[in-house]
């Protein structure tokens, strides 16, 4: 499937930061951003790692996901939006139950999407997140925060 | 062990390999296991601890845990056991995810744990409360084992005096 080049700010590409303690999720993940045209600015592989990356290199948006060692996805959030109040921060997680997606949507997450990530979901997400352009899908509907 | 904590991870098998791997997968053998649980391929144990706790194995034959890698990730003459190892990682990470997600809807507050390869040959024992369901699924890519040894810790209010929620 063919995705037009997703845009952001008139930035020539939309930079992403891609956080999973799955070096294959990762690869995956990476793998669906380039294939929508966008660039990785960096890779963590925990919350904590998660930070300073996102400290050191300010993307565009994050890709973040939830259960990974030193520190979680969720309680990352809070610290990035924290210091960052307009960081645009996508939760991909398996683990994809109504406490979960709440609570990372109370702390600041833009978005939810439980794995296994199908590329055209998330394509669609990435553009309402990035251009607060109403696409509801049916894996998506209802889990936006307010 | 009751049916319904051992129905989400099946659901959940299904739904993955079919979304990942692109084909289907059917029960071929359903077993139950007291002993050390030797792995037959490549395998990822995910542990919950709550009102469930227990681990989950997912065991997948060497060929099959390439063949996904290799698929997956784009990288097909990239077939190392790293690779093998990972995407096992992350498919265990994304069946029990799916199917906790399940359990959590209906009502049972727990977590999950990162996956950990399993790389014993001989490992866990199952115990009277934890005895294992052993569900050997073949897929046209070969053959995936889940090994399940999950249990109530604490049995809600309502089910205190059900029966059969346990087996002996």
């Amino acid at each position: 499937m063919e995705f037009k080049p997703l845009t952001c700010e008139d930035k020539p590409k939309v930079r992403f930061l891609v956080v999973d303690d799955s070096v294959f999720a990762r690869k995956n993940l990476c793998k669906m951003v380039q294939a929508f045209g966008g660039e990785i600015a960096a890779e963590a592989g925990d919350g904590v790692a998660a930070i300073a990356e996102y400290d050191s290199t300010h993307p565009d948006i994050v890709l973040m996901d939830i259960t990974m060692p030193k520190m979680e996805g969720i309680e990352a959030v809070e610290r990035i939006v924290r210091d960052h109040p307009d960081a645009r921060i996508v939760m991909v997680s398996s683990v994809g139950y109504q406490d979960n997606i709440l609570s990372a949507l109370q702390k600041g997450a833009r978005h939810f999407v439980q794995k296994p990530v199908k590329p055209e979901a998330l394509y669609e997400i990435i553009r309402y997140v990035l251009n607060d352009k109403a696409v509801e899908t049916p894996a998506t509907a209802g889990v936006t925060r307010s | 062990m009751k049916m319904d904590l051992i129905q989400p991870f099946i659901n959940s098998l299904d739904a993955v390999i079919a979304e990942t791997m692109g084909c289907s997968a059917e029960i071929a053998d359903v077993s139950m296991d007291e002993g050390n649980y030797q792995r037959t391929g490549v395998a990822a144990l995910v542990g919950i601890s709550g009102e469930i706790e227990g681990r989950v194995i997912l065991d997948m034959d060497t060929a099959a845990a390439h063949q996904a890698a290799a698929e997956l990730t784009g990288a097909v003459n990239e077939q190392t056991e790293t690779a093998a190892r990972e995407t096992v990682c992350e498919l265990t990470n994304m069946v029990i995810g799916n199917a906790v997600t399940q359990l959590n809807n209906m009502g049972f507050k727990f977590r999950v744990h990162p996956p950990e390869i399993y790389a014993l040959s001989s490992g866990l024992l199952g115990s009277r409360d934890t005895e294992a369901v052993v569900l050997r699924f073949e897929t046209p890519k070969g053959t995936v084992h889940l090994n399940i040894a999950v249990r109530y810790k604490q049995r809600r209010s309502g089910e205190r005096f059900a029966t059969g929620v346990l087996c002996p």
